[in-house]
């Protein structure tokens, strides 16, 4: 016999595989993002009550997992940056080479956003929440997720607008020149 | 966002400047259409990146962790649910 609830016990569980993309973005790392999970579904299953059916489940799952990470975030810092990018280590398909390399660009530009702009731009360009439901989750103002998020695609747009650039030339020219541009 | 306001900013020139040193093929007027192009690369990117993940499905470890949830008995604490 069930303690919970089957049917909000079935939504948890279809909401896992998006709380683990979601916790690998924050995160940087699989493990980690997995142990962010678990703690997640633990505080989930110990505070079910104060959970109002017929409210959104996966922002309130979204919101504890956030809550976690950034208490977490607080007391270690980020650790050791995974330089191969916790996304790469969980590529199960590999694309075409070209389309790979795209993506392997795409990837190291996203490591490089401030944490704040990635988590809304992740939460609004791939988990597929409104803004509103992005400032419910993040405890901010909608407009506050939308420069945000504004401000991602802006920045992600230069630094790949540069690697665009670099399938004409030499690849570490590019690199060069993103390089200085930095300092 | 529109593609023009994304090549409105300061960043844009020196952005600009970088692609025309490495390539002629890159010119003014083709800025707006490169930068929507690019913010299109940037949704699909990021959704396949995330819906990679999200194909994996629910680890072992989880339906594990639920299932020692579910018959874990409340009143007779942790694993007590034992059947």
């Amino acid at each position: 016999m069930s303690r919970f609830d089957p049917t909000l016990r079935d939504e948890i569980i279809a909401a896992i595989p998006n709380l683990r993309a979601f916790a690998i973005s924050l995160s940087g790392s699989v493990d980690r993002a997995d142990d962010l999970v678990q703690e997640t579904l633990l505080r989930a299953f110990a505070n079910i009550s104060s959970f109002r059916p017929g409210t959104n489940l996966p922002a309130w799952l979204f919101t504890i997992l956030r809550n976690l990470f950034r208490s977490e975030y607080r007391k270690r810092r980020r650790e050791v940056p995974d330089s191969d990018g916790a996304f790469a280590a969980t590529l199960t398909s590999n694309p075409d080479q070209n389309t790979h390399l795209d993506f392997e660009d795409f990837r190291a530009a996203l490591e490089q956003l401030p944490s704040d702009q990635r988590e809304a731009l992740v939460l609004v360009g791939a988990s597929g929440f409104s803004y509103e439901e992005a400032a419910d989750i993040c405890q901010c103002a909608v407009g506050t997720i939308k420069s945000r998020v504004n401000r991602a695609r802006k920045r992600l747009g230069e630094m790949l607008a540069l690697d665009d650039a670099s399938d004409f030339g030499p690849d570490k020219t590019t690199r060069a020149v993103l390089a200085a541009e930095r300092t | 966002m529109s593609g023009k306001k994304l090549m409105s900013d300061d960043h844009s020139e020196s952005a600009s400047a970088a692609a025309g040193g490495l390539s002629s093929h890159h010119e003014g007027g083709k800025e707006t259409v490169l930068g929507s192009d690019i913010q299109a690369k940037i949704g699909q990117h990021l959704r396949a990146m995330y819906d990679d993940v999200v194909r994996q499905g629910v680890p072992d470890r989880f339906m594990d962790l639920l299932s020692k949830l579910d018959k874990a008995d409340p009143t007779s604490g942790e694993g007590g649910g034992r059947k």
